[in-house]
């Protein structure tokens, strides 16, 4: 039985270093960057320090009556069997420590839920495999994926060990990037399942449910870069949708809005533009590998059953404009990629997917076809 | 009236029937006990090997063996196989075998039915594990199935569904005959309030098991017309809401994890008087108490569902719900303490599972109070937090008092002796490991790993490993218990056992009472003597 006793110090040990080694080990909640994760993470530590108390107190009893009270020691059973005011105290105290408990928590949930007088919005849209970003204040607006060289290692038997590279699995290409001490309202909702969004250093998570709205916020108070991951099962990639927040001082992200903004002009200027073939290949390629190769898979194989194989796909090797309609418009779980790429991106994974994989086509599409083909497919590309 | 009588004392004289068939077409409480037990040892060991893929390939981050999707698999089905599989099955195994011996009775009150609701239960988890070899794979919605992702399952939805039908059946079939057996079979002098408990958490634990059987029924019968029909309950676009099937589903879910504790509460407190060799503390309370939580798992469902978005009325609500569980929870744990205090104990194998499963269970517990406040909950939910606190719950819990109850009746089932050094050398095994397989994963989930998912970034990689290799060594170690199962069903260390098996156990209840093995129908004729001691 004297093992029974230090394996069990030794948890009790363990679970009392929870509060002093966490800055060396990642054994402990990390305390966050914002109030609210403050204040959740004291009470972590509150209830956690209870329930370490009532442990030490019950299992300590058990153990020494474990120790004391056997046969082999000679100890005699005593035979009472009920004692009513020690039930009633047992009852009673746990109550009283629940009600201490549920003053803070109840604090706590009502501070986190108080999405009043923020002072800018920025609407999350879960989607599989990646984020969507609407800042709703000045319409800057980009999707977010894992970013390349994580999606290359993760790949099964990839050969690439996932310790050479840097942050993996929790970069992605395109960060949120938000001001620091202000009050920020995200609004959540997905397109195909269920996603929650998760970034434990602002203290919460939240689900973006297909056709409804939930909100949240959150003030940041350091600069830094946070990151998260997607905690509701999504699918297949689930594990491949994390989440970057950049906080800025407010001087340094307005610069960055405003070169945002010039990105969006100088990207309408070449859609306009004439484009060789080689050159839509060589950058339908890399969209390709971001957008769809988690479906439709790196050699462009598919997965028997579920996702349609695009080497020599009736659709890829038939008509470009029926193609083109069809990834505009979306079907069953393919989404529609209208709205997700750009009419340059969209123009050069079309005229990769027909010259690569297999496949030898051989035409292509300007982008200028493929927004002439937008507009005039109402509804196509339309999100809502 | 008469043909009636003359035909059931024509039954006494029947043992049971010669060669295989005996078993298929048995309706002896004991047979089909040995059945739901045998077979839920198999699914044990099926629904482990999955997660011995699911620990091979978290061993260390990058993907090595198998891709997503079937990895999304393998922790679906590893959830259904154990809960429907496994767990619950060998609860309702013990039923059979030891209701009717507890109470007095020569056998379970429907017998055909019992039958009937064994083989349904073969049907439905054969058609579960026909979907791995499915177009499309087997579901990957995680055991949940939540909407609208497991609407993108392959070819496997419907006969997933049908599989959860089957089950259901099989269940509530199971949960009528127990309750027509407890209420209408008791031996003379066998008041509710002297019923041992193991008798008293399984009366609660069928009522739980029809109430809420049919509504997770109806829940997947609702994705099969959202899928098939054209209806949209879970879909906004056709004014459902995909929530919805959240809150439903956890109406069951919640109550359902219970169905998997409160045998395990009964098993508890029948084996610890014994080898403290003194009565349980507060027998009365202990019954209240399991009442009381059977109550409250109705109403605290949406604790599941903290992040996805209620009004702040029902947050409050449902946490301050949710505390309240642990009142009757601790009392509990309260009671086993004071039933130890002042024994005089011994520490037989059964005994050591039942200590284990009192300390591991209650830190099941603690995490569950902490998960119980809703805005500390914002950060545990959907993380390896949570892994943590349901297998410790589930495995050092149900699963260990499952072993304790092999263990302690063994001897009466088959009149052989198990390998007490055997036995010790597995509990000694199956605690160490079962801590280095879960404790770690509390750390992993405070620093951040979402649960569900294949891979994972670096930072996470030393307490991985370290779990997983825990995990490599509690399979490992089941199998001794196959061996000893196994070995104790031929015969044994071949000492005789005695009726009463240990010191002093017929005090406790009645199955001490008849020799070991019992005979074929337990009690022919009602016992006079309603032991006292086990209250
Ligand atoms: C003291 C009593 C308990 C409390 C207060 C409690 C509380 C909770 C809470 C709040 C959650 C949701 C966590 C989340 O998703 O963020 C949860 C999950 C869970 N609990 Fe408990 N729990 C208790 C006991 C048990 C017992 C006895 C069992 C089973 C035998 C159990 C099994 C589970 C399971 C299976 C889940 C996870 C379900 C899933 O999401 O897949 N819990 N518990
Ligand atoms: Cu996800
Ligand atoms: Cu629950």
């Amino acid at each position: 039985m004297k093992k029974t006793k230090q394996l069990f110090a030794g948890l009790i040990l363990m679970a009392l270093g929870l509060g002093t080694a966490q800055a060396e080990y990642t054994l402990n909640l990390m305390k966050g960057a914002t109030k609210v994760s403050h204040d959740i993470y004291d009470l972590h530590m509150l209830i956690l320090w209870i329930c370490v108390f009532i442990g030490i107190g019950v299992f300590g009893t058990m153990f020494y009556s474990i120790y004391h009270h056997r046969k082999s020691r000679g100890h005699k059973a005593a035979q009472f069997h009920e004692n009513t005011t020690v039930e009633i105290i047992w009852t009673i105290i746990p109550t009283l420590i629940l009600i201490g408990m549920a003053i803070p928590a109840t604090k706590a949930m009502m501070e986190l839920d108080d999405v009043q007088e923020s002072e800018m919005s920025i609407k999350v849209t879960g989607h599989q495999w990646k984020w969507e970003y609407e800042y709703l204040d000045n319409g800057i607006h980009f999707f977010s994926s894992l970013d390349e060289a994580s999606n290359k290692a993760r790949q099964v038997g990839s050969g690439i060990d996932p310790f050479t590279v840097e942050n993996y699995l929790l970069e992605v290409d395109k960060p949120l990037v938000i001001p620091t001490k202000k009050k920020i309202r995200f609004v959540f909702t997905a397109k195909d399942v269920i996603h929650s969004w998760w970034v434990p250093d602002l203290g919460w998570k939240k689900d973006a449910n297909p056709g409804f709205i939930n909100e949240s916020w959150t003030s940041v108070d350091v600069p830094g870069t946070y990151r998260g991951q997607c905690t509701e099962l999504c699918g297949k990639d689930h594990g491949f949708m994390p989440i970057v927040v950049i906080a800025m001082n407010e001087p340094e992200y307005n610069a960055w809005v405003e070169k945002q903004k010039s990105a969006v002009a100088a990207e309408a200027g070449s859609a306009s533009k004439q484009w060789a073939k080689e050159e839509l290949i060589a950058k339908g390629k890399s969209v390709y590998e971001t957008n769809c190769s988690s479906c439709h898979m790196a050699d462009g194989a598919g997965l028997a059953g579920t996702f349609p194989a695009i080497k020599a796909s009736k659709v890829v090797t038939g008509d470009i404009n029926a193609q083109v309609k069809l990834m505009l418009d979306g079907k069953g779980m393919m989404p529609a990629f209208g709205k997700m790429l750009s009419p340059v991106d969209f123009a050069a994974v079309v005229t990769f997917t027909r010259n690569g994989l297999g496949n030898a086509v051989g035409d292509s599409i300007q982008p200028s076809a493929v927004q002439a083909l937008q507009s005039a497919t109402p509804g196509a590309g339309k999100n809502e | 009236m008469s043909a009636v009588v003359a035909e059931h004392d024509d039954h006494h004289d029947h043992g049971p029937a010669k060669g295989l068939l005996r078993w298929v077409i048995t309706t002896n409480h004991k047979d089909i006990g040995t059945l739901y037990l045998l077979f839920a040892l198999a699914m044990f060991f099926v629904g482990g090997s999955m997660a011995m893929v699911i620990r091979a390939e978290l061993f260390e981050p990058g993907m090595q063996f198998v891709n997503p999707q079937f990895f999304n698999s393998m922790t679906t089905m590893h959830a259904l196989v154990m809960v429907f599989g496994a767990v619950m099955p060998a609860f309702v195994g013990l039923a059979n075998w030891m209701i009717p011996m507890m109470i007095g009775s020569p056998d379970m009150a429907l017998p055909r039915m019992n039958n009937m609701s064994f083989w349904l239960l073969v049907a439905g988890v054969l058609l579960l594990a026909s979907t791995l070899f499915m177009e499309g794979g087997a579901p990957a919605s995680g055991w949940t199935l939540y909407p609208p992702l497991v609407l993108q399952t392959g070819k496997a939805l419907p006969f997933a569904i049908f599989s959860v039908h089957l089950l259901g059946i099989s269940s509530i079939l199971g949960g009528i005959n127990i309750i027509a057996t407890i209420f209408n079979m008791r031996a003379p002098g066998m008041t509710l309030m002297k019923m041992p408990m193991f008798v008293w958490t399984w009366l609660i634990t069928a009522f739980l098991l029809i109430a809420i059987m049919p509504v997770f029924a109806g829940a997947v019968t609702m994705l099969l017309t959202d899928k098939f029909f054209h209806t949209s309950f879970f879909d906004a676009a056709g004014g459902g809401d995909p929530v919805l099937y959240q809150h439903i589903f956890w109406f069951f879910g919640h109550p359902e994890v219970y169905v998997m504790i409160l045998p395990t509460f009964g098993v508890a407190s029948t084996i610890i008087p014994v080898f403290a060799r003194k009565p349980l503390f507060g027998y009365s309370s202990m019954v209240y108490a399991t009442a009381a939580i059977a109550f409250l798992s109705f109403i605290v469902w949406a604790h599941h569902m903290f992040t996805v978005g209620m009004p702040i009325a029902g947050e409050l609500y449902f946490m301050y719900a949710t505390m309240l569980i642990a009142i009757p929870t601790g009392v509990k744990i309260f009671n086993w303490t004071a039933t130890m205090w002042k024994g005089s104990m011994t520490f037989e194998t059964p005994m050591l599972f039942s200590i284990a499963f009192v300390v591991l269970f209650t830190m099941g517990g603690f995490t569950g109070l902490m998960m119980a406040v809703a805005p500390a909950d914002f950060q545990y939910h959907d993380t390896y937090f949570i892994v943590a606190h349901f297998h410790y719950t589930l495995v050092p819990a149900s699963v260990f008092i499952l072993m304790a109850a092999g263990y302690f009746w063994l001897p009466k089932w088959t009149g052989h002796m198990y390998d007490e050094r055997i036995g010790q050398l597995h509990f000694w095994l199956s605690v160490v490991s079962v801590n280095i397989l879960f404790f770690p994963q509390h750390f992993l989930g405070l620093a951040g790993m979402p649960r569900r998912i294949p891979d994972y970034a670096v930072q996470f990689a030393d307490w991985n490993m370290i779990s997983s290799i825990g995990g490599f060594i509690f399979g490992a170690s089941q199998l001794l218990f196959l061996y000893i199962v196994i070995n104790t069903i031929k015969g044994g260390t071949g000492e005789k056992v005695t009726g009463e098996v240990w010191e002093d156990a017929a005090k406790h209840s009645l199955e001490w009472t008849l020799p070991s093995p019992p005979p074929y129908h337990s009690f022919t004729t009602p016992p006079t003597v309603i032991p006292t001691e086990h209250m």
